[in-house]
């Protein structure tokens, strides 16, 4: 379903017969309940980061750190100097390491790929034709879509074994690792929303003209289906992993060495002085947004260039 | 209530799962605490988030072109950015700058971890809420504001009587999405030392060792706050229907 | 309908006019709309007034129930000065009733609760006269049986008669109807044309901004013809129709008919 389709003036959003030649509320009406519901079955809002925000980014930060650098003290490291100190530490971590900010990217990664991949095989165990296996799928995806994000990761890293012996070897689970599966439960299950949707979301007559032409449903589902639902499945997907890359500080609460907890240390090893707090922490803004940025804009422009041709 | 703590104690003693919270008064005691904090969180920043929301969309019809950039900057960033960061950056560094006061021994700023947490939740759900109501506002036509004029309604009246319930019809489920995203990003609050839930729940296990147990008992908790919320959600939602309308 | 002279403002007795507009300008920013518009309107006409689009017509009857200011010029609604600033609008509102062409029910009501909110939250009445009065309204305006039903499930025709109930709840004194079958396809149109000419005949004071000229010519008492502003030329149906003198008029009326 486009999200660019605009109801016409004098009709009722979709769904339903017409009852009424009168327009009954404005079409940003119709427009904000289809949003809403859009986003409900998406799972999350959509980031929308516009050019101009870098700009403010930017501007944040540099009025922190002018601020800061009025406030410094004589005779101490002035916060520029110790945010230049320390910037590295916070981004990749110690020499020999990839933490720090490096580690958030790899958790990111690893936990969309995983949540990818187990989402979509769930989406698809939802449409599935049979009732167990819907029904199944069904309660997985909701019950992990309706926690929260920090109890499942909680749940993860305190459970999971922090070794696996398996008699002949022993395979040890850093809590990095730990950390990817927790993020990558919520992202599995709102991926699987995301499928479902788009798959509901084609024409019945797809399903149709294919079975007239004695395809099985498998082949329905990987030839014709599923090659239309890639598209609409790109926008929120990127979202999700824009919204999972934002989220991975929180596993910093769990002692994982990513790089708010770096930047807590940091502090720490510089008397947590209260000028240098504001500088630090925009500078936390400052990377994550930097990073997630272009990435949401990309989603944007992927967006737009798909709703042509739909 | 004397049943059902036997029940957990036997239920303990014969399969080794230990949910202590049922069965040990203090215990019990500790884990409604912050059940009660949970809620009060959640309450506190859902009514802190709709005033800001409120605020803001009246805000955004400002004259002042200021203001409207102001607010437009607001939602912006508060959007865009991670909820985490949000509140570690007004518990940290908005809360160093509050004043203090000597509460017995040490000093305690005038706002707590608590009520942090409040104002960062508020201000971030609050940023969705000034959009949702302003779309609101914005679906009813002009012609109905002025069929309400026609007929004697006062500017206040016709806004209660026929500007509101339809704007709010339109905001409904907008803000339903806003509300179930609130309440799980209020467990973020963790994160501050606020003690709620989760809070508690980690003292109870690190007394009881019972991890796995404390565990479902807040999924049960959460999810289940959840699905009762999105429930009653669709429930209104369809109560709110205006036929003829979609 | 109401049959008792007014006590608002000057006392107002029924051989001066209803409404009487005299020499009114009315200018949106540098646009002027209104360049000196003057009648008056005796009670128990019906007057209809029409012209090309842009021609002000609109604004003259929004000017009358106070919805747009004057610039200029004063119009007395029974003795009531609309163009003063300490006007007390309610006594006005409930003097002139008016329809709009564009949506105007409330959606979130059904029909006969739209009819009965003005009447029991601002004439603050007894809610049981209310709804008597209600239901004979929905009786006159031939919507039995639709009573319960939300606008979204009316045909156009029907909520704009729902909507002239809706003003008649009020008992006003002079009706405004501002084009409002514009929007209607033409099944519609009659129905909501009859209910018009049903208040007319019993005596309302109605005055109709409307492109319906067959309705203009078997109802109306008198036509008012504006162009760009002002009154080109007014008349009887008779006068108007088969004899109209300037030529601007002709040419509307060649154009339309």
């Amino acid at each position: 379903m486009s999200t660019t389709k605009v109801m016409s003036n004098n009709s009722i959003s979709g769904g339903g017969a017409r009852q009424t030649d009168l327009p009954v509320l404005l079409p940003i009406a119709a427009q904000s309940r289809q949003a809403a519901l859009i986003e409900r079955r998406e799972g999350t809002y959509r980031l929308n980061m516009q050019p101009r925000h870098l700009f403010w980014v930017a501007a944040i930060f540099i009025f922190t750190s002018l601020a800061a650098q009025a406030a410094a003290q004589p005779g101490l490291i002035s916060p520029i100097q110790a945010m230049l100190k320390w910037a590295p530490f916070i981004l990749w971590g110690p020499e020999g390491q990839l933490t720090g900010f490096a580690l958030n990217l790899i958790i990111s990664f690893f936990a969309m790929i995983l949540g990818t991949v187990a989402g979509a095989a769930l989406g698809l165990m939802q449409v599935s034709l049979l009732l167990p296996v819907r029904q199944g799928s069904w309660i997985v995806t909701q019950f992990f879509r309706n926690s929260p994000w920090l109890v499942l990761l909680f749940t993860i890293m305190l459970l999971v074994p922090f070794e696996i012996d398996l008699g002949f070897v022993v395979i040890p689970i850093p809590d990095w690792i730990k950390a990817v599966i927790g993020f990558s439960l919520p992202v599995m299950a709102n991926i699987s929303e995301v499928v479902r949707g788009a798959v509901i979301s084609l024409p019945s007559g797809q399903w149709e003209s294919a079975e007239s032409l004695a395809f099985t449903r498998r082949q329905t589902m990987w030839m014709i289906i599923l090659p239309q639902c890639i598209k609409r499945m790109i926008p929120p997907w990127i979202n999700w992993y824009c919204i999972l890359a934002m989220a991975t500080p929180l596993c910093s609460i769990m002692g994982v060495e990513e790089s708010v907890t770096f930047t807590a240390q940091a502090l720490n090893a510089e008397g947590d002085r209260p000028e240098l707090i504001p500088i630090f922490y925009s500078f936390l803004l400052v990377i994550h947004f930097i990073y997630t940025y272009p990435i949401a804009r990309w989603s944007i422009q992927l967006e737009k260039k798909f709703a042509v041709k739909t | 209530m004397e049943y059902f703590a036997n029940f957990f104690q036997e239920f303990y003693d014969s399969t080794g799962w230990n949910f202590v919270i049922f069965y040990e008064q203090y215990e019990y005691d500790r884990f409604l605490e912050g059940m009660w904090v949970s809620i009060k969180l959640i309450f506190a920043s859902l009514i802190f988030s709709l005033v800001v929301g409120f605020v803001g969309a009246w805000a955004q019809g400002a004259k002042s072109k200021i203001v409207r950039y102001g607010i437009a900057g607001y939602i912006q960033l508060f959007r865009n950015t991670p909820p985490f960061v949000q509140i570690l950056f007004f518990y940290f560094v908005l809360g160093n700058l509050v004043p203090t006061y000597d509460a017995g021994g040490y000093q305690a700023g005038y706002i707590e971890s608590f009520g942090w947490a409040v104002i960062s939740l508020g201000f971030f759900a609050g940023a969705f809420n000034v959009e949702i109501f302003r779309s609101g506002i914005e679906a009813v036509p002009e012609s109905t504001r002025e069929a309400a004029e026609a007929l004697g309604y006062t500017r206040l009246m016709s806004y209660i009587h026929v500007i509101f319930p339809l704007a709010f019809r339109v905001c409904l489920p907008a803000l339903n999405n806003n509300l179930v995203n609130l309440l799980k990003t209020t467990t973020l609050a963790y994160g501050i030392a606020v003690p709620e839930m989760m809070y508690t729940a980690n003292q109870i296990w690190s007394d009881n060792v019972n991890v796995p147990e404390m565990m479902i008992v807040l999924f049960i908790f959460y999810v289940g706050l959840v699905a009762v919320l999105v429930y009653g959600m669709h429930k209104w939602e369809k109560n709110m229907k205006i036929p003829g309308y979609g | 309908m109401s049959d008792i002279a007014s006590n608002g403002g000057s006392a107002w007795t029924s051989d001066q006019p209803m409404v009487s507009i005299k020499d009114v300008h009315k200018s949106f920013g540098d646009l002027e709309v209104l360049k000196g518009v003057s009648m008056d309107i005796m009670k128990g006409e019906c007057i209809c007034i029409i012209g090309p689009s842009g021609s002000g017509k609109s604004t003259l009857i929004r000017c009358v129930n106070a919805l747009n200011d004057i610039q200029q010029g004063s119009i007395l609604v029974e003795g009531l000065e609309v163009n003063d600033p300490d006007l007390d609008k309610l006594e006005l509102r409930k003097k002139v009733g008016m329809v709009f062409q564009q949506y105007n029910l409330f959606p979130h009501k059904t029909a006969i609760e739209n009819i009965m909110m003005a009447p029991i939250h601002v004439l603050k009445k007894d809610e049981k006269e209310v709804e008597e009065l209600a239901r004979q309204l929905v009786k006159k305006v031939r919507l039995e049986g639709k009573e319960n039903s939300y606008p979204g499930e009316l045909s156009g025709g029907q909520q704009q008669r729902v909507a002239i109930a809706r003003s008649l709840a009020m008992t006003p004194d002079v009706m405004l109807f501002d084009e409002v079958t514009a929007a209607l396809d033409p099944e519609t149109v009659k129905e909501v044309l009859v209910t018009i000419q049903d208040l007319a005949e019993e005596g309302m004071t109605c005055i109709l901004v409307t492109h319906e000229m067959g309705f203009a010519r078997e109802v109306a008492n008198h036509i008012y013809f504006t162009d760009r502003g002002v009154i080109v030329e007014h008349g009887t149906p008779a006068t108007f129709f088969d004899d109209a003198k300037d030529p601007r008029t002709k040419e509307f009326l060649s154009q339309i008919l």
